[in-house]
Protein backbone atom coordinates (compact mmCIF):
# COMPACT_ATOMS: atom_id res chain seq x y z
CA UNK A 1 0.00 0.00 0.00
CA UNK A 2 1.22 3.41 -0.87
CA UNK A 3 1.76 6.17 1.45
CA UNK A 4 0.96 10.02 0.35
CA UNK A 5 0.91 13.09 2.44
CA UNK A 6 2.56 10.78 5.32
CA UNK A 7 -0.57 9.04 7.06
CA UNK A 8 -2.85 7.97 3.79
CA UNK A 9 -2.51 4.92 2.70
CA UNK A 10 -5.25 4.12 -0.36
CA UNK A 11 -5.79 0.54 -1.44
CA UNK A 12 -5.88 -0.81 -4.65
CA UNK A 13 -8.42 1.63 -6.80
CA UNK A 14 -7.49 3.50 -9.75
CA UNK A 15 -5.83 6.42 -8.19
CA UNK A 16 -8.49 9.14 -9.13
CA UNK A 17 -10.20 7.51 -6.59
CA UNK A 18 -7.52 6.52 -4.19
CA UNK A 19 -6.83 9.93 -3.89
CA UNK A 20 -10.01 10.92 -2.20
CA UNK A 21 -9.82 8.50 1.02
CA UNK A 22 -7.17 12.10 1.59
CA UNK A 23 -9.39 14.17 3.73
CA UNK A 24 -9.51 17.36 1.93
CA UNK A 25 -9.43 15.73 -1.34
CA UNK A 26 -12.88 14.63 -2.90
CA UNK A 27 -13.65 14.34 -6.37
CA UNK A 28 -12.90 17.48 -8.11
CA UNK A 29 -9.63 17.61 -6.56
CA UNK A 30 -8.73 13.97 -7.37
CA UNK A 31 -9.40 14.07 -10.85
CA UNK A 32 -7.17 17.75 -11.05
CA UNK A 33 -4.52 16.67 -9.19
CA UNK A 34 -3.93 13.33 -11.76
CA UNK A 35 -4.26 15.26 -14.65
CA UNK A 36 -1.93 17.57 -13.35
CA UNK A 37 0.73 15.19 -12.46
CA UNK A 38 0.23 13.76 -15.83
CA UNK A 39 -0.66 10.35 -14.68
CA UNK A 40 -2.53 7.64 -16.63
CA UNK A 41 -5.53 7.63 -14.81
CA UNK A 42 -6.17 4.07 -15.37
CA UNK A 43 -3.29 2.84 -12.53
CA UNK A 44 -4.07 1.44 -9.83
CA UNK A 45 -2.36 3.45 -6.63
CA UNK A 46 -0.35 0.46 -5.89
CA UNK A 47 0.85 0.35 -8.79
CA UNK A 48 2.56 3.96 -8.84
CA UNK A 49 5.66 4.53 -9.17
CA UNK A 50 8.29 6.65 -6.38
CA UNK A 51 7.92 9.67 -9.22
CA UNK A 52 4.87 9.37 -9.75
CA UNK A 53 3.63 9.47 -5.74
CA UNK A 54 6.26 12.69 -5.30
CA UNK A 55 4.57 14.22 -8.25
CA UNK A 56 1.48 13.91 -6.60
CA UNK A 57 2.32 15.24 -3.20
CA UNK A 58 4.18 18.40 -5.17
CA UNK A 59 0.70 18.72 -7.32
CA UNK A 60 -1.14 18.92 -4.01
CA UNK A 61 0.84 21.02 -1.84
CA UNK A 62 1.46 23.52 -4.80
CA UNK A 63 -1.95 23.97 -5.58
CA UNK A 64 -1.77 25.25 -1.76
CA UNK A 65 -4.37 22.14 -1.15
CA UNK A 66 -4.95 22.10 2.77
CA UNK A 67 -5.94 18.06 3.58
CA UNK A 68 -5.24 15.95 6.48
CA UNK A 69 -4.28 17.47 9.57
CA UNK A 70 -3.63 21.26 8.43
CA UNK A 71 -7.28 21.24 7.11
CA UNK A 72 -8.61 19.79 10.52
CA UNK A 73 -7.16 21.98 12.09
CA UNK A 74 -8.29 25.10 10.06
CA UNK A 75 -11.76 23.79 10.39
CA UNK A 76 -11.35 23.48 14.41
CA UNK A 77 -9.75 26.95 14.51
CA UNK A 78 -12.82 28.72 12.66
CA UNK A 79 -15.28 26.93 14.53
CA UNK A 80 -13.42 28.56 17.94
CA UNK A 81 -13.41 32.16 16.51
CA UNK A 82 -17.08 31.68 15.89
CA UNK A 83 -17.69 30.54 19.30
CA UNK A 84 -15.27 33.32 21.00
CA UNK A 85 -16.65 35.96 19.65
CA UNK A 86 -20.06 35.01 21.14
CA UNK A 87 -22.14 35.23 17.24
CA UNK A 88 -25.31 33.69 16.30
CA UNK A 89 -23.17 31.10 14.17
CA UNK A 90 -21.14 30.47 17.25
CA UNK A 91 -24.10 29.89 19.53
CA UNK A 92 -25.87 27.32 17.01
CA UNK A 93 -22.52 25.59 16.81
CA UNK A 94 -22.10 25.39 20.90
CA UNK A 95 -25.70 24.21 21.09
CA UNK A 96 -25.12 22.02 18.25
CA UNK A 97 -27.69 22.67 16.37
CA UNK A 98 -28.04 23.78 12.29
CA UNK A 99 -26.24 27.08 11.96
CA UNK A 100 -27.74 28.09 8.68
CA UNK A 101 -31.20 29.08 9.31
CA UNK A 102 -32.98 25.18 8.72
CA UNK A 103 -36.27 24.96 10.11
CA UNK A 104 -35.38 22.84 13.90
CA UNK A 105 -39.24 21.60 14.38
CA UNK A 106 -38.84 18.74 12.27
CA UNK A 107 -35.58 17.57 10.94
CA UNK A 108 -32.08 18.88 11.18
CA UNK A 109 -31.54 15.08 12.66
CA UNK A 110 -27.85 15.69 11.15
CA UNK A 111 -26.85 18.09 13.98
CA UNK A 112 -29.63 17.50 16.55
CA UNK A 113 -28.57 13.39 16.72
CA UNK A 114 -30.58 11.02 17.54
CA UNK A 115 -34.07 11.69 19.01
CA UNK A 116 -34.28 12.25 22.83
CA UNK A 117 -38.17 12.45 23.67
CA UNK A 118 -38.67 15.14 26.47
CA UNK A 119 -42.51 15.64 27.11
CA UNK A 120 -44.21 17.02 30.19
CA UNK A 121 -45.17 14.77 33.14
CA UNK A 122 -48.86 14.61 33.60
CA UNK A 123 -50.33 15.96 36.52
CA UNK A 124 -52.07 13.23 38.78
CA UNK B 1 -25.51 35.04 -2.61
CA UNK B 2 -22.20 36.79 -1.56
CA UNK B 3 -22.47 40.80 -2.20
CA UNK B 4 -20.44 41.91 -4.78
CA UNK B 5 -17.16 43.34 -3.34
CA UNK B 6 -17.56 46.16 -5.45
CA UNK B 7 -20.56 47.71 -3.65
CA UNK B 8 -18.04 47.53 -0.27
CA UNK B 9 -19.68 46.83 3.28
CA UNK B 10 -23.06 47.98 4.19
CA UNK B 11 -23.39 50.03 6.97
CA UNK B 12 -26.76 52.37 7.75
CA UNK B 13 -26.12 56.00 7.54
CA UNK B 14 -26.86 57.14 10.74
CA UNK B 15 -24.50 54.50 12.30
CA UNK B 16 -21.91 55.54 10.03
CA UNK B 17 -22.11 59.00 11.55
CA UNK B 18 -22.61 57.88 15.02
CA UNK B 19 -19.35 55.91 14.63
CA UNK B 20 -17.85 59.08 12.46
CA UNK B 21 -18.52 61.71 15.73
CA UNK B 22 -17.38 59.10 17.84
CA UNK B 23 -14.14 58.69 16.57
CA UNK B 24 -13.28 61.85 16.19
CA UNK B 25 -14.16 63.16 19.65
CA UNK B 26 -12.53 59.96 20.96
CA UNK B 27 -16.00 59.11 23.25
CA UNK B 28 -15.80 55.66 24.52
CA UNK B 29 -19.30 55.94 25.43
CA UNK B 30 -21.94 52.68 24.52
CA UNK B 31 -23.67 53.72 20.68
CA UNK B 32 -26.77 53.09 20.64
CA UNK B 33 -28.39 51.50 17.33
CA UNK B 34 -31.03 49.61 16.03
CA UNK B 35 -28.98 49.29 13.05
CA UNK B 36 -28.42 45.24 13.21
CA UNK B 37 -28.21 44.94 9.56
CA UNK B 38 -24.73 46.62 9.55
CA UNK B 39 -21.64 45.25 8.82
CA UNK B 40 -18.88 45.85 11.18
CA UNK B 41 -16.15 47.67 9.51
CA UNK B 42 -12.62 48.08 11.12
CA UNK B 43 -13.34 51.59 12.23
CA UNK B 44 -15.68 50.30 14.61
CA UNK B 45 -13.58 48.19 16.87
CA UNK B 46 -13.00 49.01 20.21
CA UNK B 47 -16.37 50.54 20.44
CA UNK B 48 -19.28 49.35 22.72
CA UNK B 49 -22.78 49.04 20.89
CA UNK B 50 -25.67 49.00 22.80
CA UNK B 51 -27.78 46.44 19.77
CA UNK B 52 -31.38 46.28 19.99
CA UNK B 53 -32.74 42.89 19.78
CA UNK B 54 -36.29 43.77 19.62
CA UNK B 55 -36.80 44.38 22.96
CA UNK B 56 -33.81 45.12 24.70
CA UNK B 57 -30.37 46.82 24.01
CA UNK B 58 -27.38 44.45 24.31
CA UNK B 59 -23.91 45.80 24.68
CA UNK B 60 -21.87 44.61 22.29
CA UNK B 61 -17.87 45.41 22.56
CA UNK B 62 -16.74 44.95 18.93
CA UNK B 63 -13.26 42.82 18.60
CA UNK B 64 -10.99 42.77 15.83
CA UNK B 65 -11.87 39.39 14.35
CA UNK B 66 -15.68 40.81 14.59
CA UNK B 67 -14.70 42.60 11.54
CA UNK B 68 -16.85 41.45 8.73
CA UNK B 69 -20.13 40.28 11.03
CA UNK B 70 -23.01 42.22 11.05
CA UNK B 71 -24.12 43.54 14.07
CA UNK B 72 -27.18 41.77 14.98
CA UNK B 73 -25.44 38.27 14.92
CA UNK B 74 -23.80 39.59 18.29
CA UNK B 75 -27.77 40.67 19.93
CA UNK B 76 -29.77 37.85 20.06
CA UNK B 77 -33.66 38.43 19.47
CA UNK B 78 -34.93 34.45 20.50
CA UNK B 79 -34.80 33.29 23.89
CA UNK B 80 -35.23 29.22 24.33
CA UNK B 81 -36.75 27.99 27.60
CA UNK B 82 -36.58 24.60 27.90
CA UNK B 83 -39.09 21.95 27.25
CA UNK B 84 -40.53 19.67 29.82
CA UNK B 85 -40.51 21.20 32.89
CA UNK B 86 -44.04 22.15 33.69
CA UNK B 87 -43.81 20.09 36.81
CA UNK B 88 -43.83 23.38 38.77
CA UNK B 89 -46.63 25.18 40.53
Amino acid sequence: MPRLLGVDIPGNKKIEYALRYIYGIGPTRAKLVVEEAGVDPETRAHQLTEEHLNKLTTVITERKFGVEGDLRREIAASLKRLQAINCYRGLRHRRGLPVRGQRTSTNSRTRKGARRTVGVIAKK
Amino acid sequence: MARSIKKGFFVDVSLQEKVDTANQSGARRPIKTWSRRSTITPDFVGHTFDVHNGKSFISVYVTENMVGHKLGEFSPSRTFRSHGSHTKK
